[in-house]
Order: structure tokens, then C-alpha cells, then sequence
């Protein structure tokens, strides 16, 4: 693209962004920086349930429609551990042992034998929701599951301008930080992570060079499991658990690694951030069609720039 | 996402493609010279009458007779929850099995028209709905339902494969929400009640044989349009861009076209089973949109099968005797847990459906009869329309 396009694309859409933010600031700064707060919390816990769809998607070209299962299953489990061992992070840790278990034995027990045919797969993955969500539905019913976070955790802090806000939804921001970071550092600096962006690129040449590819994929199903069920902890002590949340986080792992680019971690996290903050302004100013507006974006994005803001042409 | 990536995804290897629909492909354009082509055509519907074996001629009349020798119940439940299912899944069909697009918004279509004509039409909702002549609530449902579905097109197709199914998937679950956040014109959670369908040259179509009736002439009037579709230079162009999208362009074909009209055309068909839906439950919700109704299309036309435009009525019908019958004998409550397993045993081992089964048997007694005679008997109606792109990889 050139400078002059890339300016005037960016002028085009930034434009309107600066005239709202400005007169959102000038109506109700308080409104306006609340909404943006609770749009970045939001976008942490997409960018936990994303990151782990796309680094999935990336090399294995699975597109897991059972992610949001994994999401769900992992709350309630880490909900039942947090109920047993009195723990809200043995609940976090309980939540993503069983995801990643969970999607261990996935890759070992289905996927393995249905490798290069990524549509059956993806059709696999749409049975094993429909199957995960009736299973979940049948053990924990149809209430609404409350975590139990230590005390320090669930008050407020006053923070300037806004006032008091959540302090869990600030340690979720922070959490999706470190976590995005420590991603970043095991994809970019470890060997295993080495291996999985080689196999990113060229999965024939990885496996070519004595590399046991399939190893790489099922350590890659589980952190990728693993984050889903973490983000079902982390994001029912946020909200709640319920019947239904497994297609809601689908739904949000979707459009963000379609708006981000799909495949890339760095990807998920921008999309993430465009479409936790878009949906939360859409609440917060134009109840009702709050999800119209990330769908804007997606429709945009992929009308613009199909491949994602940050995905390459593969 | 590049050509080998794409033939990747729909696991076509080189040796897999193999111009399996070779006799469908094989006629070339020749619409463009008038005289030989309105030959070529009355040629053709001779032989497509030649085609009318015994086995058509049963089902159309078990299907005719069907509704007199059945209680009411399976007259409707059963015969027209089936046929109207099946008209939307054979949308599904025509575009994944001969476009090659899996779409998952075929419902978000259907569910578009139904609310169109609970929105214009009558309903137990006044406020909203506008209570105009069915006539044209029909025409503009149908149209409406075609341009959202031309619309949904032309943003999904310019990614491919298996990005077809997030997006639609995207598209499909953002409508829902949708319809369930706004009250102002979709009526939020509650929906529309009593959209019932007119009374009409005297007969109440709401009753179980009427429709039963209405369903069935769609059903076979769509099942027909597709039959000869995929037969039309359209259709075997549309083949063509599934098989090979860049071939395709090198010969002139533009295949975004192609996709775009595939996905209106699909949506068409859709609509009407929309419209018809929504008439066969007498209420819509957004419920009737939800992710489970999506997949429950999918679930429809793989049960049956993608490689004939007969395979989801097929589905519907093992589909809504599940929904019935299955239940009784395990749990009320699970019957999602039984129809996963169902799909998740077919999408494992017979990805073309109870067709594909079907094939296999014939495949099968062919063989015993070939050992019998010297000479094998060929000519599978079935395998010449089209590659099942949820075929494996090692199966040929």
C-alpha cells in the first residue's frame, strides 16, 4: 500500500474516531472514560478466549468451533474446583488443566485422523460443541454460577476522574497483559515456540527437518484449550457462568481473529481492543445495537482488508 | 489464502479431483448460438424424461399419497416440518456441495424472510407489524431474504474455504443478537406470535394437508430448479469455480460472480422456506434464528448428504423423526446430546451422508453382480453431478 493510500485510509476512518472521542469527552468525560475502562477489561478477556482460537487456527488450520465449549467446560470445572478446594486460583489453575486436557485429547483422539481436511474437521469441532453444551447443560442445569475471588480481589479502586471502578476488571486488564506477553516470549524466544511458528509457515518443511510435528500440535491444541478454559474462569468471576456463554465467547473469538487476522496473536489482541471497546460504546451510547457495531467492523475489515488488519496473505 | 491452500481445505489432491463430475462438465457453452442450443435443450428435456425411472415415479406418488393414509400429526409435524426443512438445508446444498461454500447463515436468510413477513404482514404484535396483503408481504419476504443472502455473499466471498464458515457463522449469530437486543422492529425476546398463513381460494393453509400440499409443490419445485441448475451453463460453470477457481478466470469466468450469484440464488430458495417455516410454526423468535438452528440446517444436509439435491430432504426426514421419536427412548431433555452423537458419527464415518451409505450398498451389489456376470455394471447417477467436497481425502 502506498503512503498516500495508507494516509488517506487512515484519515478516513480516523477522522470520524477523533470527532466522536472528542465530543464523547466534551458531553461526559466521566461516561466517556468509564466506557473506554470497561471496553479495554472486555477486550482483555476477548483477547484470552481469541488468542488461543488463533494460535490454533494458525497451525493447524483448525478452525475450532468448540472453543467456546472449552470456555464453558473450564468454568464450570474451575467453578466446581474453586467449590471443593476453597481456592479461587486453584479454580483458575483447575479451569485451565481441564481445557487443555481437554484439548489434548481432541487433537490426540480426533483431529490426528482427520489431518489436511479441515472442513470435516471444522464440522467435528460443531458436533463436539453441540455435544459439550448439552453435557454441561445436563451436570450444572440451567443456573447462573458465581465465582468466590479473595476478598482484595472484588473491591474497588478510585481511580482519577472515574472514580471508583472494579479492581478485578483492572487485574483482568493486567492478567491479558502478562498473559499477551508471555505469549509473545514462548512464540518468540522459546524452542517449542520456534517450532510452532515454523510450522505456522511451512508445516511440510518442519516436519521435513526431523521435527516431531505432530508433538508441536498437540502442546499447541493444549495452550491454545488451556487459554479458553483460563479465560472460563477468569471471565465467569468477571460476569458469571451460564448456558449459552460458550456461543457468546464463540461469537467474540470470531470476529476478533476475523477483524485481527487470522492465525496471528498480535492480531487478536488489536482486535480484540477494536471490538471490546466498539461493543462497550456501542452499549453504553446506542443500547440495543451494541452488537451492530463490532459487526460494522468486521464488515469492514473484510471489505477493505480480508485477510485481517494484521493477517498475512497465506 | 492461495489455490493450494484452498484445494487443501476442500481436500481435493490432484488424482481426488480427477474431473470426477466429467459428464456434467463435459457440454461447453453452446447457448451462445441459438439454433443449436434450443436443440441441444429439447434434446435434453427428452433426456431428462427418458431419465424418470421407476424409483422417481414411487416416490412421487408415496409422497402424493402419503398424507391420506397418515393421522393428521404426520401429515404436518412429521411430512411438513420435514419437506420445509429440507427446502431451506437444499440451499445449503446447492451451495456448499456444488458451489463449495459451507455457508452457516442459510438460516439467518430463512429467519430473515420469516421476520419480514411477521413484520409487514399480520401478527399477534400490532404495534409492529403492519398487517399488509400476503400477496406482497410474500414478494417482498422473498426478495428481502434474497438481498440479505446476495449481501452475505458478496462479504464472504472474498475469503474462502473454511473462512466461508466463521464469517457466515459471524453474520449468522450477529442477526440473532440483533433480533433478540432490538424491540423497536424485531420485538426483542418474544418475537412475533400468530403468523399464520392466509386463507386462500378457500382453503385454510394452515391446516395439516393444505400445507402438507404447499410444502411438498416448493419442495419438489426447488429440488427441480437445482436439478436443472446444476445441469445449466450457470451450474456448470459454478462447478467449475468450486473445482478450480483460478482455471476458471484464465477461461473468462469471473468466479466472484459466480459465488455471489450462488449465494442469491441459494438465498432465493431459502426465503421461500423461510416464508414457509415461519407459516408451518405460526410464530417467530429469535430463537428460530439461534446458533442451533444454524447448525440444525448443517446437520440436515450432511445427514443427507451433499451430492444430490435429494439428500436434504432425506436429512429432514431422519432429522425431524429424531426430533420426535429418538427422544421418547432416551431423555426428553437430550435430544441435542442425540443428534451431536448422530452428526458427529456421520461427519466421522460417512462424510457423504446417508447417500453416501446409499452409495456404498450399490457400489457393493454391483460388484456381487459384476462377479456374477463378466462384464460391471456402471453408471452411478450420482457420482457424475458432483465431488462431495466432505469426501476424505483417502476415499475415491
Amino acid at each position: 500500500m502506498s503512503f498516500a493510500r495508507r494516509w488517506f485510509w487512515a484519515w478516513l476512518f480516523g477522522l470520524p474516531v477523533l470527532a466522536l472521542t472528542i465530543w464523547g469527552i466534551a458531553d461526559n468525560q466521566r461516561l466517556f472514560l468509564v466506557t473506554a475502562l470497561n471496553g479495554l477489561t472486555l477486550a482483555a478477556l476477548y483477547f484470552l478466549v481469541a488468542s488461543g482460537f488463533t494460535l490454533v487456527f494458525g497451525l493447524l488450520r483448525n478452525v475450532n468451533l468448540a472453543h467456546g465449549s472449552l470456555y464453558l467446560l473450564g468454568a464450570y470445572v474451575g467453578w466446581v474446583a474453586g467449590e471443593y478446594l476453597g481456592s479461587w486460583f486453584l479454580a483458575v489453575a483447575a479451569g485451565f488443566l481441564f481445557a487443555a486436557l481437554m484439548g489434548l485429547l481432541l487433537q490426540i483422539g480426533v483431529f490426528r485422523f482427520m489431518h489436511g481436511q479441515d472442513l470435516r474437521q471444522t464440522m467435528a469441532t460443531i458436533a463436539l460443541s453441540i455435544i459439550a453444551a448439552d453435557v454441561a447443560l445436563w451436570v450444572w442445569g440451567g443456573e447462573i454460577y458465581q465465582f468466590d475471588p479473595p476478598r482484595w480481589i472484588i473491591g474497588a479502586t478510585a481511580l482519577p476522574i472515574v472514580g471508583k471502578f472494579p479492581t478485578y476488571r483492572l487485574v483482568l486488564l493486567a492478567m491479558a497483559i502478562v498473559i499477551g506477553l508471555a505469549l509473545w516470549w514462548f512464540l518468540a524466544r522459546t524452542r517449542v515456540g520456534m517450532m510452532i511458528r515454523a510450522g505456522v509457515d511451512d508445516r511440510a518443511m518442519l516436519s521435513a527437518s526431523g521435527i516431531d510435528v505432530q508433538m508441536v500440535f498437540a502442546i499447541t491444541f493444549a495452550i491454545g484449550a488451556g487459554l479458553a478454559g483460563f479465560a472460563g474462569v477468569v471471565g465467569g468471576t468477571a460476569l458469571s457462568i451460564a448456558p449459552g456463554e460458550d456461543t457468546r465467547y464463540l461469537l467474540a473469538s470470531l470476529v476478533v481473529v476475523i477483524v485481527g487476522g487470522m492465525g496471528s496473536v498480535a492480531g487478536a489482541a488489536l482486535g480484540a481492543v477494536l471490538v471490546g471497546v466498539a461493543e462497550q460504546f456501542g452499549l453504553a451510547y446506542a443500547p440495543t445495537y451494541g452488537i451492530v457495531f463490532s459487526f460494522v467492523i468486521m464488515a469492514l475489515v473484510l471489505a477493505f482488508r480480508p485477510q485481517g488488519i494484521l493477517g498475512r496473505r497465506a | 489464502m492461495s489455490a493450494a491452500h484452498w484445494r487443501k481445505a476442500m481436500n481435493f489432491t490432484d488424482a481426488g479431483r480427477s474431473w470426477s463430475g466429467g459428464r456434467a462438465i463435459a457440454p461447453p457453452r453452446q447457448t451462445t448460438r441459438t439454433a443449436a442450443g434450443s436443440a441441444t435443450t429439447s434434446r435434453g428435456w427428452l433426456q431428462s424424461w427418458r431419465q424418470i425411472g421407476a424409483r422417481h415415479v414411487a416416490v412421487l406418488l408415496a409422497v402424493l399419497v402419503y398424507p391420506w393414509i397418515v393421522p393428521p400429526f404426520f401429515t404436518y409435524q412429521i411430512g411438513g416440518q420435514a419437506l420445509v426443512l429440507g427446502l431451506i438445508a437444499l440451499s445449503l446444498t446447492f451451495l456448499a456441495g456444488y458451489g463449495g461454500m459451507l455457508s452457516l447463515a442459510q438460516m439467518t436468510v430463512a429467519g430473515i424472510a420469516g421476520y419480514i413477513v411477521a413484520i409487514l404482514g399480520a401478527s399477534g404484535t400490532p404495534e409492529i407489524s403492519l398487517g399488509w396483503p400476503w400477496w406482497l408481504v410474500v414478494v417482498l419476504a422473498i426478495a428481502g431474504g434474497t438481498l440479505a443472502a446476495t449481501l452475505i455473499g458478496w462479504l464472504s466471498v472474498r475469503t474462502e474455504g473454511i473462512y466461508t464458515i466463521m464469517i457466515t457463522l459471524a453474520v449468522g449469530m450477529a442477526f440473532f443478537y440483533l433480533a433478540q437486543q432490538n424491540y423497536a422492529i424485531f420485538n426483542g425476546f418474544q418475537g412475533f406470535q400468530k403468523v399464520v398463513p392466509p386463507v386462500v381460494l378457500g382453503v385454510d393453509w394452515r391446516q395439516p394437508m393444505p400445507f402438507y400440499y404447499l410444502a411438498l409443490f416448493w419442495a419438489l419445485a426447488g429440488y427441480l430448479f437445482v436439478k436443472y441448475l446444476i445441469r445449466a451453463p450457470f451450474g456448470i460453470a459454478l462447478q467449475g469455480v468450486r473445482d478450480n477457481a483460478r482455471r476458471m478466470s484464465a477461461l473468462g469466468f469471473s468466479p466472484v460472480a459466480h459465488r455471489v450469484a450462488a449465494y442469491a440464488v441459494a438465498g432465493f430458495i431459502a426465503s421461500i422456506g423461510g416464508v414457509l417455516l415461519v407459516w408451518y410454526n405460526g410464530l417467530i423468535t429469535p430463537g428460530s434464528v439461534g446458533t442451533s438452528w444454524m447448525i440444525n440446517i448443517l446437520i440436515v444436509a450432511v445427514l443427507g448428504g451433499m451430492r444430490h439435491p435429494v439428500g436434504p430432504f432425506i436429512g429432514a426426514v431422519v432429522f425431524v423423526l429424531l426430533q420426535n421419536f429418538a427422544i421418547d427412548l432416551i431423555d426428553r431433555e437430550r435430544f441435542n446430546l442425540v443428534i451431536g452423537l448422530v452428526f458427529l458419527v456421520i461427519v466421522l464415518f460417512s462424510p457423504d451422508g446417508l447417500l453416501g451409505w446409499w452409495d456404498k450398498l450399490r457400489e457393493w451389489a454391483s460388484r456381487r453382480m459384476a462377479q456374477s456376470r463378466t462384464n460391471p455394471v456402471r453408471g452411478n447417477g450420482w457420482r457424475s453431478i458432483g465431488v462431495a467436497q466432505v469426501r476424505p481425502a483417502g476415499r475415491r
